[in-house]
Parts: structure tokens; sequence; C-alpha cells
């Protein structure tokens, strides 16, 4: 993978209607926050990506091996694989508004927002 | 700083890891702090990332410690290329591993913060690389990338404690680097949490000509050399140079050796130079202190000892060429790889670049006799106190190997030629002063010994002759308690002839 392929031109590009959603929730343990994480992130698909989508947890204290691919670095983390562009949000995914812009499901207000 | 006077004397020396860094072990008497983070800091390209590499891979090669790299700015593929230029290809060890490298990478673009979080996968990430080596050294290099791509700093200053408590629980030596920030020494201020070892290293541009410096900052728990100390970086990796850390226990000789300059020779007792002391040659343009640096040297090769002359001002075509004119041929020497002429310009590279160039010829060389013609040429690369030090830590260098040095110095003022402007007579064993004499309306050049530690010399002013048969000093001629010099002395001595002890043949002036 050269590094220069996963720097991608920042457009603020809508998620097409339809599209498919691979989502992995990276975790550490079943603590508090993970599980929190995860509540959230169910409650934000089944309101917002109804039959299209689909969650992998991983468990970082059973694979460790696995933060690298996807460049874990704080928990929890979800990327979204599909569509692309790769998105990561940091967090337990508490602030609803920052997880669906996070996830393109909401336009941003601005570019830093 | 003093030392403290009260402490006990017999207190359980700090544990340390050494870095196998040439001079860094010096300085902090031992190496890094064991199972502890040490913090080297700096601006960009003042090689925190190579002194974190050569820690783990020396650590890795020379001390049976394996180690982690943790890279926030360079992938894998670029920190290998990289260093292999530098001899220290991570990849062989990495293969046998001895290392582990991971790269992490934070992408700004990439993050979206949605709530509470913390760093346990970076936790997780370097615990498994530790464990899959039994890693005993850690890099971060450099982690306050973080700050980039998260913006709760709060969060991220309370894990970045926690990592480090972390490390010193899991007992590994770690370097975490830090670029120098505006306010204090790193950009996020680092230095607030890692506060046992901290290291600065500098790299600065004096008139043209950058240098490194080294300094280390604090060390808890150690004394350790507070100085800022040159270093330079080469196809070797670093090296540092403490200045004078070799301290003053050197063997000493007895052993006496030629000036090369019959005359000389008696002034000194009637041997010359110790074995193994320093000689300085002070004295304005033309005075004579390159001829006497090449009798030395033409003395060695008659002995058949090797020499090498660091020529900071002429080719070594040139320094032959004008020797000649004094009746003095360095050619066979040459011929014969008995001498050996290192010729450069002071101002080509730094202060380090010298140093590096000067350490290493002699290492390889391992020359009984050095001349540094002259050693006043290099203030162009560095400020005097540099010099100082420098000349101080090649002193101590040649001196531990029973190595003579002779160091040309050119003095500036005429009528104080005592006043060397680098203030290194103190580090000689022997100075000798060359001066022209104005005198009943011509210049003759005279010499004394000014100092010579552990001999009787005289204290006489010579005149000395440089003439197509070569230098000669000639003897003094009082008359009415006047020391006569050039046509005054001729004169003289032509009145007196036949009376006068003189047993020298008298030469023509040129």
């Amino acid at each position: 993978m050269s590094p220069k392929s996963t720097r991608r031109p920042r457009k603020p590009r809508k998620t097409a209607k339809g599209d498919f959603f691979d989502l992995r929730l990276y975790v550490a343990g079943q603590t508090a926050r993970s599980l929190a994480a995860l509540a959230n992130l169910q409650k934000i698909c089944e309101e917002h990506l109804e039959g299209r989508y689909r969650i992998e947890v991983i468990d970082l204290l059973e694979r460790p091996q696995l933060a690298r691919g996807d460049q874990i670095f704080a928990l929890p983390t979800l990327v979204r694989k599909l569509p692309e562009p790769i998105r990561k949000l940091v967090g337990d995914l508490s602030d609803t508004e920052r997880a669906l812009v996070g996830l393109d499901l909401r336009p941003r207000a601005s570019n830093k927002s | 700083m003093p030392r403290s006077a009260t402490r006990p004397a017999m207190v359980k020396p700090l544990a340390k890891s050494p870095t196998g860094i040439q001079g860094l072990d010096e300085i902090t008497g031992g190496g890094l702090p064991r199972g502890r983070p040490t913090l080297v800091c700096g601006g960009p390209g003042c090689g925190k990332t190579i002194l974190a590499m050569e820690f783990l891979i020396n650590g890795a090669r020379a001390f049976d410690e394996p180690g982690v790299f943790l890279s926030f700015e360079e992938t894998v593929e670029e920190l290998a290329q990289n260093f292999s230029s530098l001899g220290l290809d991570p990849r062989p060890l990495a293969a046998r591993k001895k290392l582990a490298l991971d790269y992490v990478r934070v992408e700004p673009n990439e993050i979206q913060e949605t709530g509470a979080y913390d760093l346990d996968a970076l936790f997780i990430r370097l615990e498994h690389a530790i464990d899959s080596i039994s890693a005993k050294r850690v890099v971060l290099d450099t982690i306050e990338t973080l700050f980039s791509g998260l913006r709760d700093t709060r969060v991220l200053r309370a894990e970045l404690r926690r990592l480090f408590n972390w490390l010193k629980t899991k007992g590994v030596t770690a370097v975490v680097t830090g670029e120098r920030g505006d306010g204090g020494m790193t950009r996020h201020g680092l230095e607030e949490y890692i506060t046992d070892c901290v290291i600065l290293l500098d790299h600065r541009v004096n008139e043209q000509n950058a240098t490194r410096r080294l300094r280390v900052v604090k060390y808890r728990g150690s004394t350790h050399g507070a100085n800022e100390s040159p270093f330079f970086i080469d196809e070797s990796g670093i090296s540092v140079l403490p200045i004078a850390s070799l301290g003053l226990q050197h063997r000493v000789s007895a052993g006496r050796l030629s000036t090369g300059v019959p005359g000389l020779d008696d002034m000194m007792g009637g041997k010359g130079y110790f074995r193994g002391s320093s000689i300085l040659v002070s004295g304005s343009a033309g005075t004579g202190k390159t001829s006497l640096a090449g009798y030395f040297v033409d003395a060695a090769s008659r002995r058949g000892e090797s020499s090498l002359y660091f020529a900071f001002e002429e080719s070594a075509a040139q320094i032959v060429r004008n020797l000649r004119s004094i009746d003095l041929n360095l050619e066979p020497s040459l011929r014969k790889g008995l001498l050996q002429v290192h010729a450069a310009r002071p101002t080509t590279s730094g202060l380090e670049g010298h140093l590096s160039a000067m350490h290493r010829l002699i290492e390889e060389k391992k020359p009984r006799v050095v001349v540094v013609d002259p050693i006043s040429n290099l203030i162009s690369v560095g400020t005097s106190i540099e010099v100082k030090a420098m000349l101080a830590r090649l002193i101590d260098f040649m001196k531990v190997r029973q190595m003579t040095a002779l160091f040309t110095s050119l003095t500036l003022d005429e009528n104080y030629p005592e006043d060397t402007d680098i203030g290194i007579s103190s580090f000689m064993d022997t100075w000798l002063v060359l001066r022209n004499v104005e005198m009943n309306g011509e210049r003759t050049r005279a010499l004394n010994v000014l100092k010579s530690r552990g001999m009787s010399h005289s204290n006489q002013v010579r005149e000395f002759v440089l003439t197509n048969d070569g230098l000669t000093l000639l003897d003094v001629v009082r008359d009415q308690g006047r020391v006569l010099v050039g046509s005054a002395r001729e004169a003289h001595v032509g009145e007196v002839a036949g009376t006068a002890r003189s047993n020298r043949k008298r030469r023509p002036r040129r």
C-alpha cells in the first residue's frame, strides 16, 4: 500500500441513497464504554440505514494484531469500510450529530465541524 | 550545577541502558535510565529519529535488548530506506525478531470525534509488539503527532501520562521524541510528563556552517555532563563528542623526541619535546610556524615514525614546495607513506565535520606525530569556546594514545603574541612563540620557549633564520648588555671575529 493512495481529496460527497454500509467497531473488552458505543451505533443504524448495514465488532483484547490493519489507536473506533472513502469515528458515538456527519449521513456544516 | 557535597558517597547507582552511541554513554554516565522513558527533543532535522533508531539497533545488536519502534511520522518502508543509508537498516534485525517496527498513521481528515474515548488501542498495539519479541526498549517517534489528529487535548494529555506510566510498569527503556515548540522544549509540553531524562538536540547554522549540539537537560538521580556537546551524523550513525570528558588520567611518558631543529633541541634540555605532549607554536604571519612543523614531521620520518598533517591553509603540494625552499624535502616521506597530509579548507564543513574527519583519520592511521596547521583557522567555523572545547577533546584523545601533537596558531596582534585568541595555551605542554623583531630598520625572526612543562628549558629569545639551507637558530650575541640581532649582530661578530666563540657558520641573509 503506497502512502499516497490513502490521501484522498476531501470532497464533501453525499452518500448516495441505497449505499451499503460496512461498519467495524473496534473495542477492548466489554467495558461500559464499549457497550455504550455498540448501543449508540445500533440505534443510529436502525434509524438511518435500515436493512443496508453490517456491523462487525472487533475486540482488540482478543485480536490485538488487527489494530494495525485499520490503523486504530484510540478506542472505541468505528471504521466505515463501505461506502468509500474510509471514515474513522473515534469515541463512543454518544454525540449523534457528529456521528452522523462522520458517516456522511448528514451534510457537514462547515469544513471544521 | 555544583554537586552536593553532603550526599552520602555510597548511593545505589541508577540502572542504565547503554545507548551504544559513541560519546553519549560517556556524558550520561552509562546510558539512559533503565526501565524509564527519556525525552529526546529538538527541531526538525536535528537527528532525534536517528538517535532513537540507533538506540534500538545498538540495543538489539550489542546488548541483547530487542526493541519496538513505533513511528507516527514515517512508514516502516520509509524508515527502512532512510536508515539503510546510515548503516542502520532495521530490516535484518526485524526478520530475526530483534526489532519490531510499526507505523501508526494519524490522518486528521479521516477522523471524527464522536464521544468519549481513550488510547487503549495504542497500548494494545504497543503491548502486542513488545510481547511478540520480548522487547526491552521502545521508541515512540513522534507521539505528538496524535495532537494533530485528535482535538480533545485534555483526554490526550491524560492518556499520554497514562502511557508513560504504563511503559514504566512494563519495565521498558523508552525513547520518546518530541518536536521543539515555541514556548517549551516540545510543542505540547511532553517534558511535563517525562521527567527522568531529557535530552535536547540542536541544529544551528553559525555563519553558514551547520553545527549540531546535544545537551542532557536533566537526568534524575544521576550526575551527567550538562554542557552542550557537538555531535555529528555520518555513515556510521551518530557520534557525540563530549567536551574534555576523558579526564586527565592518561599515561605520561618520559620519552623525548627531537624537534627536528638541533638548536631548538638544545633549548629544551638538549632532547626536544616529550612524547605524547602537545605543543603550541604561535606567531604572526610569516614567522615560520609551518617551517617548524615541517621540521618536526621530517624528524619523525627520519626516526621511521608516521605522522599525520592536517593542513587548513595550504594544500599538500604547496607545503612540500614551500618547505623545499628551506632545504626540507618531505617528498620521500610522502612517497613512503610515513607522512600523510590531510588538507581541507576549514569552511568546507562544519566544526563537527572536521572533528569527525580528524578523529577518524587519527584512529585509522594511528600516527605517532600529528600536526594541525593552523588551529586558529578553525575559528572561522566556530566560536572560540567551541574551538577550545574541541581542541581539549582532541588533545586528550591523542594523549591517551601517546601521540605527540604540534599545533600552530596565528597570532593577530604582533605586540601580544601571548594572547592566543583561542585561549588554548593551558592545554599545551610546550609553547613556542615566534615573532618578528623590528630593530635598526630591519625585521628578523625570534623564537622563545614560553613554557615547557616538566623540563628545564632556555628562557632566551633566540634569533633564527630561514635560508636556502634550512632553519637555523643563531647564537645569542650580546654587546654591553644588549642582545644584538640581524646586521647589528653580524657587524659585531665581524668586529670581534677571532675572539668570539661563534662555532656556527654565518649564513647569508636573504
